[in-house]
């Protein structure tokens, strides 16, 4: 009977042993992106979280790790906005569910019921070392949807999924007026649209939530609370600040009016897109809002005609948080890859660890996930990405890719 | 004088049609010094690169290049110190969309008389921008639409007041351009356009078996203008790639329709360059064998439309390594062109050789345009199309930091208005009213 409880307890270690992964990775430079990077730096990894992380010279490996190596290590790479998942690569209808047109404004569309997480784009992105992508409903409407946070490790939904509801995704300007003799047709009517939207759910929250008053209910004694509505529910969690406004908005006047919206409901509101946020930094930076700026090497034309690839530094100079996105691609390519647009704002200003910021740590803070990854500490997810020389550099490599512990990806890409 | 007597030729009918868009002499400053550019690392293309070169240019074109211990400089010469620099021909675009150009209209499917040139703005702000990239030269197209979609034209990016400025005149007379094609997705349509990609060839055929049926009719007239056909503008352009004078660039994405291009070029004779290629990589032996050179483009990520599915940074290899001429494009506004050398780069990070993607965006597209013998590397007699940058060509840090076509600086990134267009910011997208000229180059108009 011990014999037997022995065997079964060693072959219960052997199977942790096996499933829990043990890697140790060495870098001839470790970004952390919480420290200054560490030369010949060792990050050990056991099962799905980071151990250990230190100078070679202080951390012995032990032997039944397995050794990973590089040139240039960083955490794995945090897309502040994207939509993939929700954007087939094939760009037909059948894969494209980011953008439901039957009304401005829909709040109760989910992420997590869309995303494709075996979708090629996810694989692809994972290749360069993007591990996790804010992803969901595009802009193109009022109010499109919800957006989630996912690991591009998983084919299933449900194991990608790190948050469900990140934030409800908007649009203001050009790409939220709607066809011809629909509202809202104007900027003017957009805004009012949304805050008749967001007075509404401030009425359905009251009389949901607060228990009436003897005179109250004696006036509305014949009344129900209102019936559960998802719509308006989701707004009103945003007017709680449980969920967050990412507004997509390009234009100066644009980026006012948001700000102006945001402050009437004291929303917490993430600035996206911003092509002219240049010319109101004052205002961005008076207001608290995050900003997820647009892909460095976004098309300029329309409303982001005046886009700069130095919108970055001029954010750093600003003291404005900010992170980098793929955003949204209706065409080719269908999706930006973060690493390559980091790249451009570090040869346009900004320093090389300022531009791995904004795809590491700062994207992870701003959507709300710097417990868990976005620097290389321990107790956060394993997740890392390897790299044969300076990640920016056109021709350098992603050599090597791990998520939640597992190495899923060692193609020269 | 408003048109070029080269064209007044009479019997020369291809030519005359173009009269009378030919200019007089440019009005454009032109370099009129000796200019020595000196202290550069150099990479001519035509040869090994090395440091501490000189450029010696006059009247718009190189004089010599060279080692500065064994180049000698004029004594008048401007010299212009490009030490710490990197020197390099001008970056030519094999496929671009600068200057919002237009081709053909719904009318119909194949559209040989229409001409590019006769749509382009010529204060687009593209321009400005692609002269940031180092371009020096663009082949301007008209989109792919159409099975063909009208003649392209081959630009000179030099900052002009019309488009006759920017136009490159070929030893006969004509404005050198080639002939725009596609096949696959992008030109089926509703009707009259095709349905299938067998109609989208028979519909081919049957204009290129006219225009054959066309130019016999004009040899047997062997010169008497009584036994001619009437002028046809689509058959005189079809006649024209027929006798190999304009060269097919021919937008084609899947391995079928690539070999649906080398099968058309094949039975008619045409010169022929196939544009996009998405699924080159996997025809490739197919396409060294039709000797046909390819024009890439370089995407982030595949997808985006069906056929560019299996797009991928090695093309660029697999090509090199199958023996095909391999150029780059922007495609431009698909891709950025102050970003083009990028493409290159991309390339190379996916196994293509150093030397094999620097000539992509030079010399590979002088040939894919027929104009090697003008452009496409730093080489005495050529146009003075240079570019000095700040470090290697193929790194992300590196900017363009002057762009120099026929001796005449265009583009200058220490410069706040030309750093506009480099980096973008408020009116980069703006049509330019005064060209960019500096002041005392107006005054002298």
């Amino acid at each position: 009977m011990r014999r037997t409880r022995f065997v079964l307890a060693c072959l219960a270690c052997a199977s942790t042993a096996f499933l829990e992964a043990q890697l140790a990775i060495r870098g001839d430079k470790v970004y952390t992106m919480s420290g200054p990077p560490i030369a010949d730096g060792v990050v050990l990894v056991r099962g799905s979280k980071i151990e250990r992380v230190g100078r070679a010279s202080e951390i012995s490996i032990p032997s039944d790790y397995k050794l990973l190596r590089a040139k240039v290590v960083t955490p794995g790479l945090v897309d502040a906005h994207s939509t993939v998942g929700l954007t087939g690569y094939l760009n037909q209808p059948h894969d494209q569910d980011m953008l439901e047109k039957s009304a401005p404004i829909q709040p109760e569309l989910r992420a997590i019921d869309a995303y494709d997480g075996r979708d090629r784009l996810v694989g692809y992105i994972r290749g360069f070392g993007v591990t996790t992508i804010h992803t969901g409903h595009g802009p193109g409407a009022l109010i499109s949807g919800q957006t989630m946070i996912a690991k591009t490790a998983y084919d299933n939904v449900e194991r990608a999924t790190m948050v469900p509801l990140a934030m409800v995704a908007a649009t203001l300007g050009e790409g939220a007026r709607a066809e011809t003799g629909k509202s809202p047709g104007t900027r003017a009517k957009m805004i009012a649209m949304l805050r008749e939207e967001f007075i509404k759910a401030q009425e359905y929250s009251r009389k949901r939530e607060k228990p009436a008053t003897e005179k109250e209910k004696d006036k509305d004694k014949d009344k129900e609370p209102p019936a559960r509505d998802l719509r308006t529910e989701m707004t009103a969690r945003m007017l709680k600040g449980e969920v967050p406004l990412l507004v997509t908005v390009h234009r100066a006047n644009d980026i006012l009016s948001t700000i102006r919206l945001g402050q009437e409901f004291h929303l917490k509101i993430v600035l996206d897109g911003v092509a002219e946020a240049y010319l109101v930094l004052p205002e961005i930076k008076a207001s608290g809002y995050p900003v997820i700026l647009h892909p460095t090497m976004y098309r300029s034309g329309g409303e982001t005609e005046n886009l700069s690839m130095t919108t970055a530094a001029k954010l750093r100079d600003a003291g404005i948080p900010f992170a980098l996105e793929s955003g949204f691609e209706d065409y080719v390519p269908k999706t930006r890859v973060i690493l390559f647009e980091a790249a451009i704002a570090a040869a346009n200003g900004l320093s090389f660890e300022e531009a791995l910021a904004t795809i590491t740590a700062s994207a992870a803070r701003i959507i709300g996930v710097w417990d868990r990854v976005g620097s290389l500490d321990a107790g956060k997810d394993g997740d890392l990405a390897l790299y044969d020389g300076d990640p920016f550099e056109y021709t350098t490599h992603c050599t090597g890719v791990v998520i939640d512990g597992q190495v899923v990806s060692t193609a020269q890409n | 004088m408003l048109v070029s007597k080269h064209c007044m030729t009479p019997d020369n009918r291809f030519t005359r049609l173009l009269a009378f868009v030919l200019a007089t002499a440019s009005l454009l400053p032109a370099q009129q010094t000796p200019l020595a550019v000196v202290g550069a690392h150099v990479i001519p293309i035509s040869g090994p690169e090395f440091d501490n070169g000189v450029l010696v240019v006059e009247g718009g074109k190189i004089v010599s290049v060279g080692p500065a211990r064994s180049t000698k400089i004029p004594d008048n010469a401007q010299r212009i110190d490009a030490s710490g620099k990197i020197l390099m021909p001008g970056l030519i675009d094999s496929h671009s969309h600068i200057g919002s150009p237009a081709g053909g209209d719904g009318s119909a499917p194949i559209q040989p008389d229409v001409r590019v040139l006769d749509s382009i703005n010529v204060r687009d702000a593209h321009i400005q921008k692609a002269q940031a990239g180092g371009i020096t030269t663009a082949n301007v197209m008209p989109g792919s639409g159409h099975l063909l979609s009208g003649q392209t034209v081959y630009l000179k990016l030099k900052d002009g007041r019309t488009i006759e400025d920017l136009l490159i005149h070929l030893a006969d007379g004509r404005i050198a351009g080639g002939m725009k094609m596609a096949n696959g997705t992008n030109s089926r349509r509703q009707p009259p356009f095709p349905g299938t990609r067998a109609k989208s060839a028979a519909l081919v055929r049957e204009q290129y078996v006219k225009a054959e049926e066309y130019r016999d009719k004009i040899r047997k007239a062997g010169g008497d203008t009584s036994k001619m056909p009437p002028r046809d503008l689509n058959m005189e352009a079809l006649v024209e790639v027929l006798d190999g004078k304009r060269v097919v660039q021919f937008h084609t994405h899947r391995h079928d329709d690539i070999l649906t291009v080398l099968r058309l070029a094949n039975e008619f004779h045409f010169k022929v360059v196939l544009h996009h290629v998405s699924d080159a990589w996997m025809v490739a032996d197919q396409i060294a064998a039709a000797h046909v050179p390819v024009s890439l483009i370089v995407i982030d990520s595949p997808g985006g439309k069906i056929e560019a599915k299996d797009v991928s940074f090695a093309s660029g290899a697999v090509l090199e390594k199958a023996g095909v001429l391999v150029g780059f494009h922007t495609d431009d506004s698909i891709t950025d062109s102050r970003l083009f050398m990028r493409s290159a780069a991309l390339a190379v990070r996916a196994g293509m050789s150093r030397e094999k993607a620097l000539y992509g965006v030079t010399m590979a597209n002088a040939r894919i345009l027929e104009l090697q013998d003008r452009i496409g590397s730093l080489e005495p007699g050529k146009d003075a199309d240079f570019i000095l940058l700040s470090g290697d060509p193929l790194s992300v840090y590196t900017h363009v930091l002057e762009t120099w076509v026929e001796g005449v600086r265009v583009f200058d990134r220490s410069d706040p208005k030309d750093y506009l267009y480099a980096v973008g910011g408020y009116g980069a997208s703006h049509d330019q009213d005064d060209m960019n000229f500096d002041d005392e180059e107006k005054e002298e108009r």
